[in-house]
This record gives structure tokens, C-alpha cells and sequence, in this order.
């Protein structure tokens, strides 16, 4: 394992940490567990290279529309969702399934698009800065990082902010007091999915290709990051480091699939690994506490305080 | 105030499970009205106040506050005429959010909801003081999260938040029922003393007759989707616990065989 792979896992953790973001808010924020993700990271990164190499547009601008891309995306699953009362996960995989053609049709039926001789944000500044495709990448990530966090932080702290947390933790109480709650939800859906694009469009960028395959199981892999940032960071209370702690969640995650990679483990089966390990980290805290009931029952009888 | 007029609510009509919840409620309050509802399992008390609050569309009739139609408004609209607090008092906070941010997000029901900041540092001292009136030790503890409170003290800061911009409506759903004795007691006691100090006009759902006829200044007893009975003034003031049993008896033609109400004497 060397240092150079390293750098690339760390890159690749934060440029995904902005997916997890968008994971973060719909399924710990909303309680929706949207599974949009798949198919609107891949649209990210879809429309991101199509723009690029079609249109020759701006890099940077190019972000910013796949960036709205997505938040349609979230649109559509927020409309089956709250207009038309189909549960969130079903909503979600419809969407999903509907993007793969999508995707399709964006890069004119083509399953990859590569970006080689066209320069991206990412190369752009690595070569101004005279340094790896890497190290850019990871600068760029953690400054686009860091502005989101800032923004979501500032965002959730507002009154609609505070009305799209409360939704998520009680629908009845806040509804009552004032808030439409499927409007809460849309706007939930499209920023997160929005942010789940511009992480596709800034990954494309970084691999310098666009695939239909690319947003695979992005679901389970923001599910991974948002579990270890928060075993990391279990004692944060602050809402902005919570929001950081799930980007270091997403880089830890890398480091560890190179690792694991680098052991020898087949690519093809990361998939298994991954969700093996969400599985386990999903089920530890239950199983626990279903053993630990057991383990403190004793039938020895103690004296009743009085 | 509030105008219900010919106000009919049928359940899953035309299927076997069919349930006539509201048959033709007509009811009047004027302002300041403080009304007590009492009525047996399945009488539409809860029903009445959910169609109020705008939970489920009525089928027909007509509800109006200050001359308003609501009838047809979505329940997050009608929320600006009209504070509630439910039986459960785990429905009526948000668990994970702090206590000030509960009440920041209450003082806005109603309004648009923007993107100035969510609790604002001029609002604290309010929340402050209107805690302090709930003698409950909350006013020290205002950035802790409502999840660590007790459902006495949940149910409590729920009453707070719904009277904390003054509503033209005070919807309260059997609110101290899920209590133990004590602290509905003093749920109850807080509550008088909020409608009155801001003479807000209230319909309180309660299967205590006791306390039915103690507060407020007018009774309503509900039977079969129907009100069957409404007094006021020195007439409720008179009642005992017996003549309602005795009312009940009369209007609807049974005992009134409800061990919660009985037991309730």
C-alpha cells in the first residue's frame, strides 16, 4: 500500500463525502430512507461529461447544472412521494430505475463517456498548483466540502430550516403547527439529491469519465460513512461537526476499501463487503441491547428499597 | 368565533367497517367561550376536533372561524387560527430539538416560515419568562433536548406552545389523560389558567365529568356523532357528576356503561 494510493482513496472519500451529505439529510434529518441516490449520482456525473464534452462548457458551470439535474431528480421522487402518497423507498427506486434510461439518453445511448484530453476543475487546478490529480482532487473536494457544510449548517439553523428538521422528527406536531410537511420533504429530496449530483459530476471529473454504472450502490456506500462518522464522533453534539464528522465518515470508508482492496479482496465483491458492513453496523446496537437484557436478568431476589 | 354548521363525517363509506363518526354537528362559541366535551367511547369527540384542526376533510357542512370558511383549508393553514394539544404527549414536541428551538418553531405557527434564523437571541427572554410560569425548572435547561423531559413536562410545554402566539382557537384532546393523577392535575390547573388569563375561546375534550363540569363555562355532552347536550353559566355550575349520568340516559336511551367514565365520578 502505498502513500500515492492513499492520497487517491482520501480524494475519492471527500469528493463522495458530499453524496453522504445529501444521504445524511433525507435519512437522518427527514427519516427517509431515498434510495434516488443510485440513479442521481449517476445523472451527476452523466450530465456533467455530456456538457463538457458536447458543449465544451465551463467545468466549473457544468457542476452547478448537474448539481440542479439532481435536485430534479429529487423533485420527481418528492412528487411520487407527497402528491401521490407512494411510500418514500418505492418513490425512490422508481426514480432510480427511471434515471438508468435517463442517463442513457443524456450521454446519447452511450454507457461511458471519457473526459482524457478535456481538462476539469480538478486537473485545472492541479496543474496551475503544479501538483497530483490527487492532491486537486482533494483540495478541491475539501474546499467544496467545507462550503456545504457551512451552507447546511447556516440552512438548517433558519426558521425553514428548523421547520424541515422538525418534520423529521414529528410530522403531526409540526404540521399542526403551521408547516406543510410535503413541501418540507420536496425541498429535502431535491437538496439532497442535488448535493448527491455534484458529488457524481466533481467524481467524474476527478476519474475523468462519466459511467452509467457509477452511482451503484452509492446508497449503502453513504449509508457505510454516515454509521463510522458516527461511531468516530459519537460524543459531537455540535450540528456542524456532526456534518463534517459524515465527510471524514466517507473518507475513512476509502481508506478502508483501498486497504481491504490492497489485501487482496476482489473489486467485484466490495459490494458484498459493504453492505455486509452496514448490515453489521445496523444490527450491532440491536443485538446488543437484546443481549445485554438477557445478561443483567438475574432471579436471585434483591431486597426492596424502601 | 367558531361556527360549526351541518358538519356529517363518514369512515370507510359503502364497505363493511363503515362509521358514522359525525351526524349533523351544529355548534356556536363566542369568543371566550371555554368549552368542556364529554361524551362515551366513539361519540366523535376526538373526530369533532380533528375535522376543527382540519386532520380529515369533512363530507358535508361548514366550518367557519371569525366568519372564515376553513371548511375546505389544508390542516398546516388552518394551524394559524388554531393551537392544539393531543393526547399523547409525545405528538405534541419534537424530541430531538431543543426546548427553545420547540418553541421557536410555535411561535412561528402560522406565519411563513423564511430564512432568518430559526431562534433569534431577542426571542430568549420570552421563552424564559413563560417558562418560569410553568414552574417546572425548564426555563434553566432551554437548550436541552425535549427527548430528556417527562410526559408531564412534554404535555406542559405543548400547552405553552400552543397558547405562545395567541391562537383564536385552543383545540385540547383529552391532554391530560395519558398522566398520572398529580401531574393531570396540574396539566388541568395550568390550563384554566392560561384560557383565562387570555380569555381564549376552547373546546377540551375530557373523559373526567368532574373535571368537565368544574372548568369552563359551558358543557357539551356528544352521543353517536350528535351533540346531545349544551349548557352554560349558572346551569353548568350547578351540575352534578349524577345529572350528567342522568342526561345521558335520557337523550340516548342507554346506561351509560363506560368503566373510564364511571370510574371517572
Amino acid at each position: 500500500m502505498n502513500f500515492v494510493a492513499l492520497q487517491g482513496a482520501v480524494a475519492q472519500g471527500v469528493l463522495w463525502g458530499i453524496m453522504v451529505l445529501g444521504v445524511y439529510i433525507t435519512y437522518r434529518l427527514l427519516n427517509i430512507s431515498d434510495l434516488t441516490v443510485d440513479g442521481s449520482f449517476a445523472l451527476g456525473g452523466c450530465v456533467c461529461a455530456t456538457l463538457i464534452i458536447n458543449f465544451g462548457m465551463n467545468p466549473i458551470l457544468a457542476l452547478v447544472i448537474a448539481a440542479l439535474a439532481g435536485m430534479a431528480a429529487g423533485a420527481a421522487t418528492g412528487i411520487l412521494h407527497t402528491v401521490f402518497e407512494i411510500p418514500a423507498i418505492l418513490a425512490g427506486i422508481l426514480t432510480q430505475i427511471s434515471l438508468w434510461s435517463v442517463n442513457l439518453r443524456v450521454m446519447s445511448g452511450k454507457s461511458n463517456m471519457p473526459l482524457l484530453k478535456t481538462e476539469t476543475l480538478i486537473s485545472a487546478v492541479g496543474s496551475k498548483l503544479g501538483i497530483t490529480q490527487a492532491q486537486s482532487a482533494m483540495i478541491v473536494g475539501v474546499i467544496v466540502a467545507i462550503l456545504i457544510v457551512v451552507t447546511l449548517y447556516w440552512f438548517f439553523g433558519t426558521e425553514l430550516g428548523s421547520a424541515l428538521r422538525a418534520t423529521g422528527n414529528n410530522e403531526f406536531m409540526i404540521r399542526a403547527l403551521g408547516v406543510d410537511t410535503n413541501r418540507m420533504k420536496l425541498i429535502a429530496l431535491m437538496l439532497a439529491n442535488g448535493l448527491v449530483a455534484l458529488s457524481g459530476a466533481l467524481v467524474c471529473q476527478n476519474q475523468k469519465y462519466a459511467d452509467i454504472n457509477m452511482g451503484r450502490g452509492a446508497i449503502v456506500i453513504g449509508l457505510a460513512a454516515i454509521v463510522i462518522g458516527e461511531v468516530l464522533f459519537s460524543k459531537v453534539i455540535n450540528f456542524g461537526f456532526k456534518l463534517a464528522s459524515v465527510v471524514v465518515g466517507a473518507v475513512v470508508y476509502f481508506l478502508i476499501r483501498a486497504i481491504v482492496l490492497d489485501f487482496g479482496l476482489n473489486t467485484n465483491d466490495m459490494n458484498l463487503f459493504t453492505a455486509l458492513f452496514v448490515a453489521a453496523a445496523l444490527s450491532i446496537p440491536v443485538f446488543m441491547a437484546k443481549y445485554r437484557a438477557k445478561h443483567d436478568y438475574s432471579e436471585t431476589v434483591e431486597e426492596d428499597e424502601v | 368565533m367558531l361556527t360549526i354548521s351541518h358538519v356529517r363525517k363518514t369512515f370507510n363509506k359503502g364497505t363493511i367497517n363503515e362509521k358514522k363518526a359525525l351526524q349533523g354537528i351544529n355548534l356556536h362559541l363566542k369568543p371566550g367561550d371555554f368549552v368542556t366535551v364529554i361524551g362515551g367511547n366513539g361519540a366523535g369527540k376526538s373526530t369533532m376536533l380533528n375535522m376543527i384542526a382540519g386532520v380529515y376533510p369533512i363530507d358535508s357542512g361548514k366550518i367557519e372561524i371569525d366568519g372564515v370558511n376553513i371548511s375546505r383549508e389544508p390542516e398546516h393553514k388552518r394551524a394559524q387560527y388554531i393551537g392544539r394539544v393531543f393526547q399523547d404527549p409525545m405528538r405534541g414536541t419534537a424530541a430531538g430539538m431543543q426546548i427553545q428551538e420547540n418553541l421557536a418553531l410555535a411561535l412561528r405557527r402560522g406565519r411563513r416560515r423564511g430564512l432568518s434564523w430559526g431562534v433569534k437571541n431577542d426571542e430568549l427572554d420570552f421563552y424564559r419568562e413563560a417558562l418560569t410560569r410553568l414552574d417546572l425548572g425548564l426555563q434553566t435547561r432551554m437548550t436541552s433536548k425535549v427527548g430528556l423531559l417527562s410526559g408531564g413536562q412534554r404535555q406542559a410545554l405543548t400547552l405553552l406552545m400552543a397558547t405562545l402566539e395567541k391562537p383564536k382557537l385552543l383545540l385540547l384532546d383529552e391532554h391530560t389523560a395519558a398522566l398520572d393523577p398529580k401531574t393531570a392535575r396540574k396539566v388541568l390547573e395550568l390550563t384554566d389558567e392560561i384560557v383565562n388569563e387570555q380569555k381564549l375561546t376552547t373546546l377540551m375534550v375530557t373523559h373526567n365529568m368532574k373535571d368537565a363540569i368544574q372548568y369552563g363555562n359551558r358543557l357539551i355532552m356528544m352521543h353517536e356523532g350528535r351533540v346531545i347536550y349544551d349548557v352554560e353559566g349558572e346551569e353548568k355550575k350547578k351540575l352534578q357528576v349524577e345529572d350528567l349520568l342522568k342526561k345521558f340516559e335520557e337523550h340516548s336511551g342507554e346506561e351509560f356503561a363506560n368503566d373510564r367514565m364511571m370510574l371517572a365520578k
